[in-house]
Formats: structure tokens, sequence, C-alpha cells
């Protein structure tokens, strides 16, 4: 109920801040203008802006005896130093850094390699090869969860058979279901799902090269992969940079893959837990444990404060000296 | 170009190293879908081998569509996601011609608030959210999700739909004021034809999301009315953990609908893609 008045009054503000504003000088109030932005900002401002909002403020709230009474930070310090929470939120964030980790060394240099093999002039079938490697990225994760731990399976022939073609069958064991792999894996299966996104901001990046610019270097004898080391990977370098902060919100604010292939209990041994699968534990209890929106709420602004932090040191520190070329 | 850069063995090379990576792109979608035609002795037998006459099987399919209400699943994601890529292109639009046509006091920084949710992710404030579903009567209604995902997919579309609004000519939006044409009637008239190629984009880039969300309909609308197909196959996965077969065809019939949207629309998300919007 407390949500639904506070929307409507800040749509009020909104709205009547709007109409202040135009109605000062001479000329007649613009309705048009407030009929334009409205629906956006308000559904905008409901769904979005205040639920989190709301949940900043419920993480600093407890519900005792049926009422939510103002504990300050009581609920942060739980999440860090109380053994029943903090064992969980330590292991999921080291295991969310690592996550992103492999993200960041797999999935961004096989997609620059990919986008600057289809990006030389005259290749055949390079729409063909862009459309396949898109594929796994418009799948969902519900399919790629599952398809992988069916491959994967050591009950379902198919990656042992695989590995014995080329002699390495031994190398197998159920990755999957082993703590110190399990989470590689998990990692590995997803970059192989969005490898495809790189690829492409980097291959859209390569084509907005001018060719004067790639012809005055011929004609300094700059070709070949020194071209590229020099030349190319100068100018693509504000969209790797896009890339990854990309990557970052997405991989602290990922969910569904462990979900579908792990289960909520994130397994084995929670060796694959990341914070969005804590995040919903804690939230909605599983088994034995009683779901806890509190805590929930302070886990989820804990994963605000990283993103937020990430997309700050993006913001203010490497966007502002990566030089952007202007053609 | 040089011919340097063209020599015959760096063009095989690049081949091989593409055509590497859309196998491995590929396989497991084709091996899934393959499988799934065969009999369970083969499914196990010979993974690798196409369906012969022998061991073609459709007992998966026939499984899957006795037991899981796929059809109804599928109604509900196609309503949601319909519904609320009309509703993301059509407030989009409006808020990002309102910010891209008029100078307003408060414009710029309008412009920041509504591009703040490109970054921050919906899902961060769930809980707030649930609790505003229930006090709302809305939890287990496909309403939920559909507000749910409009405010999720309005930034981005605010965001690019304002830069192709500021292609759009100046000459004519004034010669239609000059012809008493109202602000509406301009926009919707006038400027919203001209950025129908971007509103395609932007409904590519809404859409895939949208049809693929498992948490929203997990925690917002779980019930046997308003369950997605992507939940749906997850919890009927889920149940049929030793029935390859099922589990095969069900995963297949989740891929098919959605590849072959893919192909038909391809084109234009790599366009949009590549034409600078989200850079």
């Amino acid at each position: 109920m407390r949500g639904s008045i506070a929307v409507e009054s800040i749509a009020k503000n909104l709205i009547g801040g709007t109409e202040r504003m135009a109605a000062a000088p001479k000329r007649p109030f613009r309705w048009h203008i407030v009929v334009f932005l409205a629906p956006a900002v308000l559904v905008y401002t409901a769904i979005m802006i205040l639920p989190l909002a709301g949940t900043l403020q419920l993480s600093l709230f407890r519900n005792i005896d049926q009422s939510q009474v103002f504990v300050g930070l009581e609920n942060f310090r739980r999440l860090f130093g109380d053994p029943n929470w903090s064992v969980n939120f330590w292991n999921a964030l080291r295991n969310n850094v690592w996550f992103f980790i492999i993200h960041m060394v797999v999935q961004n240099p096989i997609g620059v390699l990919l986008a600057a093999l289809l990006s030389s002039p005259r290749l055949r079938f390079s729409a063909f090869y862009r459309t396949a490697i898109f594929v796994p990225t418009i799948l969902s994760f519900v399919i790629v969860g599952f398809a992988w731990k069916l491959i994967l399976s050591p009950l379902w022939g198919v990656a042992p058979n695989l590995m014995d073609l080329v002699g390495l069958k031994s190398l197998f064991t159920p990755w999957l279901g082993k703590e110190q792999y399990a989470l590689t894996t998990l990692s590995l299966i997803s970059v192989w799902q969005f490898v495809g996104i790189p690829m492409m901001l980097i291959y859209a990046a390569l084509l907005s090269i001018p060719e004067e610019v790639i012809e005055a270097a011929e004609c300094d004898g700059i070709t070949g992969m020194s071209q590229f080391w020099k030349i190319k990977l100068p100018l693509i370098l504000p969209s790797i940079g896009i890339i990854s902060i990309l990557t970052f919100v997405g991989n602290f604010n990922a969910f569904d893959l462990i979900y579908t292939a792990q289960g909520a209990l994130a397994g084995p041994n929670y060796s694959t837990d990341i914070l969005g699968t804590f995040l919903y534990r804690a939230f909605f209890g599983f088994q034995l444990q009683v779901g806890d929106p509190n805590m929930g709420a302070a886990i989820a602004t804990m994963m605000f404060l990283i993103i937020l932090g990430g997309v700050c040191v993006y913001l203010f520190l490497v966007q502002t000296r990566l030089r952007r070329y202007q053609f | 170009m040089s011919t340097a850069t063209h020599s015959l063995p760096r063009t095989i090379g690049a081949h091989a190293v593409l055509l590497t990576y859309t196998v491995i792109a590929l396989f497991p979608v084709i091996i899934v879908i393959v499988n799934s035609f065969k009999s369970r002795a083969a499914i196990f037998g010979a993974p690798l081998a196409p369906p012969t006459p022998k061991t073609f099987d459709l007992i998966g399919y026939t499984t899957v569509i006795g037991q899981g209400d796929f059809i109804h699943y599928f109604q509900n994601s196609l309503v949601v996601t319909v519904a609320s890529l009309f509703f993301v292109l059509l407030f989009g639009a409006m808020a990002a011609f309102a910010l891209s046509e008029y100078r307003f006091r408060g414009n710029s920084l309008m412009g920041l608030y509504l591009a703040l949710g490109i970054m921050i992710p919906i899902r961060l404030g769930t809980v707030a959210i649930l609790q505003l579903m229930v006090a709302s009567g809305l939890v287990n209604t496909l309403t939920a999700l559909i507000l749910v995902y409009t405010a999720q997919g309005l930034p981005l579309a605010v965001f690019i739909l304002s830069e192709f609004m500021k292609q759009v000519s100046d000459d004519l939006k004034n010669a239609g004021r000059i012809d008493g044409l109202s602000e509406y009637t301009i926009f919707f008239r006038l400027v919203l034809p001209l950025v129908r190629p971007s509103m395609a984009t932007v409904a590519v880039f809404t859409m895939i999301p949208i049809w693929n969300d498992l948490w929203f309909p997990l925690i917002l609308a779980p019930s046997e009315e308003t369950k997605t197909v992507t939940l749906g196959a997850q919890l009927f996965l889920g149940q049929f953990v030793t029935n390859w077969n099922a589990i095969l065809a069900a995963l297949s019939l989740a891929i098919m609908p959605v590849l072959i949207l893919y192909v038909i629309f391809s084109r234009q998300l790599i366009r949009g893609i590549t034409s600078g919007a989200v850079k």
C-alpha cells in the first residue's frame, strides 16, 4: 500500500514539476510534452525506480513481531559477519568474480578474433558465419543450460565419444558434477552463449573504421597482423570497454543459467553459487531455509552497489581515458 | 586493398577458424534436435548418428504434447511478449519524441533519468516489485509480467529511438505545423512511419530477453494458468529428468520457434547491431 501512495505522489510531483517549468515562459502551456512523456515516465518510475528504492530501503529494516522495524545496518552486519550468512555471501561473491574473470579472458579475445576474421574484405559466406555464431545468443538459458547438461552428462556418451575421436577420452570427467570444475564449466557455457554479442559489436566497430585510415597504414607498410595491433585495435578499444561493462553488469546479475543447470542450491556443495542464486534462496527460502525479504533486499543492495561501482569505474576512469576517434 | 592481405593460406585459415567456431556454436543445438527424433536405444547407442528409418521415433514428442500444456504456455508467452513490446514501442517512441523534439527545462535531466535503467538491472528491485504486485493483487497475472517487462524495455528503447528521431528532418515537421497539424498528428503520421526501421531494431532487442526470461515468471506468475513457455519448459525438464526422449523433444520444441523467428529476422537484427544503434 505504501508503495502505491508513493507512486501517486511522485507522479504528481513529476507532472507538477513539468507543468511549472513549461508554464513559466510566456508561451502557452505545452500539454503535449506531458502527454508524450507521462506514460513512459509513470511506468518506469512505478515499476522500476520506486521498487529499486524500496528494496534499498527494505534492507535497513527487519520484520520483528509482524512489523517492519528500522535496524540501520544490522542486516549488512549479519551478511558480512554472521557465519550463517557470511560464508555463503563471500562464497557467492568470489564465485561471481571468477565467473566474470572467465568471461573477460575468454569471451572478449574470441569475440575480437571472430570479428577481425569476419571483417576481412571479400570474405565469402561471412553472412552465414555471422548468423550461425549468433544463434546461441538468442536461445533461452533454460535450453542452453539443459542442452549442455545433457551433452556433458556421463550417462549420455556425447562428450566422451567426441573426446575419444581426438584421443582425449581419459581426460573426461563429469565436469558439472565436480566442485573444482563446475563453476568454470558453467562460465564457459555462458561464454559460448554470449560470444555473439562482443563479436557483433566489435565487427560493427571494425566496419566503421574508414578506408583512408587503412590505406594510409598500408602506404606506410603496415599490413596484416601489425596493422591489426597498431591501427585497428586502438580504434576499437572503446567498443571493448562497452562490452566489458555490459559483461560486468550481466554477470553480477546472472541467475538463470546456474538455476537451470544446477538448481537453486547451486551445487555441487554451493560451488557454483553466485549472487543471483544466493539472492533467490535468501528471498524465497529453499528447503529448510525460510525466505527473508529483508536479507534478500540487503543482498540486492550489495549487488546494486557492486554494479553501480563497476559502472562508475567505467564512466569516470575507463571511458574518459579511452580516446574516441571521430571520423 | 593490397593483395598481401589476401593470400590464399590466410583466407583458408580464416575460413578454418570461422568454420570451427560455427560448428562449436551449432553443435549442441543440432545434436539435441537430431536426437529428439530417435528411439531411446539409439539416443544412447549412437548419439552422434542421424536418425535412420530404423531408429526414427516420435515417442518424445507424443509424451510432451500429451503431458505438458505447452500450447497454453506458448500463448501466455506470446501475449506477454507482444503486449510488452507494444507498450515499450509506443511509450518509448512517445517519450523519445518529447525528448528529441522539444526544448524544455529538465530535458537532459529527464533523459538521464530514463537512461539510468540501461545500466541498473530491474531484477535488483524484485523484492519490492513482488510487494507492489501483492499489494495491487496482480500476482499470478500476465498483467504483472507485462508491466515489469514494459518498464524493463523502456530505457533502452527511449535511448535508441531518440537518437534516430533527431535525424528526422525539421523542415518536414515544420511544414506539417504550417499546414495546421497538431503535435500528435505530426508524431503519429509523420515521424513514426519514418523511424519504423529503428523501431524494428528496438523490437528485436526488447523481444529476446522477454521471451527468454525465467526470473520474473518464476517469481511473479508461477501459477499453472500464467506459466510462460520458458518457465513451463524449465519445470517440465525438471520433472522428466530420466525420460530422455521427452526432454530432447521438449528442448527441440522450445528451440524451434525461436530459431525460425531468428532466421526470418536475423538480417534485421544484425543490421540493427551493426548500424551503431547500441554503441
